[in-house]
């Protein structure tokens, strides 16, 4: 693995993702920064509406794998193109797709930034087709990838590392946490698998129904 | 996993020659440009979708999620012209959430079903887990078949009792399913349409086989023909209920549906049914009253009085 202070490579953590049964005008882009310094700093932006900080910005602690993330921001997509959004853009909708209720303030607190507790942060953008419906600026450029690397190596303090399974599983998941959100702590036979990686795909498919069935 | 494609519903049951393995899937049929694919499955994806089967209400596409290398299955109920489009759009959303609900509560007790990935009961969809392997009821029928030409395929069927050793996989394979239904049913969940089209034989992970007597694999007729586990699939009729009548129907439904595709094996299958429905299931004695009850007057109840 290389070294995630190593410029060179550095780019490439932030990943671009082709989901399947995306339009191809839309753009995922996604990356793990580990030990954010200024999480604050980042909120203030979002609670600003500060547009050049439009992101997803999901409390890494709170996840469990990449296809939750995948899956919130693939719901969140469709909620994009179907016109039917609840929140401000589609990243504060990705942070709610997380959820299994419909809380959206709670969705904020438990999936998004939170300056106390923030230490790990996967950050999703989604480039849309259209102009974000609501650009506050009237910036008509549209926005490149390069330009959203740039601009989180220059704004988020942390360690860009890679975002696959394995370094969120190597400790940066707070398992009493997701247990709680997703109510899998009474899921008795969840606890008696004893082989590792098949309780966490268990987990991880019980997590997935209890995202797609959010207020439903 | 992409070979078995090949085995469901809509491609009449399969007879494999020997081996499985060395059979290509079939190629798309041609149904699958006779329906307009959900505008979900036309956005771009990895391999095109591939139509598996078409019911009365709803279609089955064979898909990814995600990724990829993420399989999956999404059920499609297309809008049907003939209704009220306000009441389509309502009878739509409700059959495709109530079947999302029954999956994930299945799901989450451990019920052997395919996981929820994701729902969209405004355009009528619900992509699901893709569980690999053959129907119950291609396997089995495979199996009969196997066991016939062993016998010599001359003279009258004889049923098969299970007394033989080499029928230990077949009874292994229905006390599974006995299994897996008495755990639906005790979790408060009715199936509606049991039969074994309905039940996937999901094949066993290298060294996850399970060690509780439930698998018998070794000797017997063809080899590993019958391993695997149970997956309870197609949740469309399904409804939650703890109702002795309903759970009944369910096991009465089942039953004639093994007499009518298997029928050399219906005595032993109804007797390893209910043995290993009550091992899972407290009420099962109730329900096994009851079922005497369905088999005397049949499914329905009777309108009168």
């Amino acid at each position: 693995m290389a070294s995630p202070s190593d410029s060179q490579t550095a780019s490439s953590l932030i990943e671009t993702i082709q989901l399947e049964h995306v339009p191809s005008s839309y753009t995922v882009l996604v990356g793990l920064f580990k030990d954010v310094s200024n999480a604050e700093f980042l909120q203030q932006q979002l609670l600003g509406r500060n547009s050049e900080y439009e992101y997803a910005f999901i409390d890494a602690s709170s996840v469990i794998s990449r296809i939750q993330v995948l899956a919130a921001v693939y719901k969140a997509i469709t909620i994009h193109m179907s016109g039917s959004m609840k929140t401000p853009n589609v990243h504060s909708e990705i942070v709610c797709s997380l959820s299994p209720n419909n809380n959206i303030s709670e969705a904020y607190r438990r999936f998004g930034i939170t300056p106390s507790s923030s230490k790990h942060l996967i950050i999703v953008k989604v480039l849309t087709p259209l102009p974000a419906i609501t650009t506050t600026t009237t910036s008509s450029s549209p926005l490149t990838p390069q330009a959203v690397h740039q601009h989180l190596f220059a704004n988020v303090k942390g360690t860009p590392t890679p975002f696959t399974d394995e370094v969120l599983q190597s400790g940066l998941t707070d398992w009493a946490k997701v247990r709680k959100y997703y109510k899998l702590n009474g899921v008795g036979w969840l606890d008696s698998i004893k082989d590792e990686s098949l309780r966490r795909r268990e987990a991880e498919v019980l997590v997935l129904g209890s995202m797609a069935l959010r207020s439903l | 996993m992409a070979k078995t494609a090949q085995w469901r519903k809509i491609h009449p049951p399969p007879p494999p020659p020997a081996q499985q393995q060395s059979e290509k899937p079939h190629e798309p049929k041609p149904e699958t440009e006779q329906f307009p694919l959900p505008t979900i499955l036309t956005y771009p994806s990895s391999t095109p979708p591939t139509l598996i089967t078409q019911g009365a209400e709803a279609r089955l596409y064979k898909t990814t999620y995600l990724l990829p290398s993420l399989p999956a299955a999404l059920k499609y109920r297309p809008p049907k012209t003939w209704r009220h489009p306000v009441l389509d759009a309502r009878l739509t959303r409700h059959r495709i959430l109530a079947e999302a609900r029954v999956l994930t509560r299945c799901r989450r007790a451990g019920v052997p079903v395919p996981a929820v990935y994701a729902v969209d009961e405004g355009a009528g969809w619900l992509a699901m887990e893709w569980i690999g392997g053959p129907p119950a009821r291609a396997a089995i029928n495979e199996w009969l078949k196997r066991r016939k030409e062993e016998e010599g395929g001359e003279g009258r069927a004889v049923p098969v009792t299970g007394k033989e050793e080499r029928d230990k996989q077949l009874v292994a394979l229905m006390r599974r399913i006995g299994s897996a239904v008495g755990r639906m049913h005790g979790v408060g969940v009715v199936h509606g349409d049991l039969t074994t089209s309905n039940m996937m034989l999901r094949p066993w992970e290298k060294g996850r086989e399970p060690a509780n007597g439930y698998a018998a694999t070794g000797e017997g007729v063809g080899d590993g023909l019958l391993d695997g586990d149970i997956v309870i699939i197609d949740f469309g009729l399904a409804s939650q209920s703890t109702s002795d009548e309903d759970r009944a129907v369910d096991l009465y439904v089942l039953e004639r549906a093994f007499a009518s595709t298997h029928s050399r094996a219906e005595a032993l299958f109804t007797a390893t049914l209910e043995s290993s429905y009550k091992e899972t299931f407290k009420q099962a004695p109730v329900v096994l009253k009851k079922l005497e009850e369905v088999r005397m007057r049949g499914r329905k109840r009777s309108m009168i009085g």
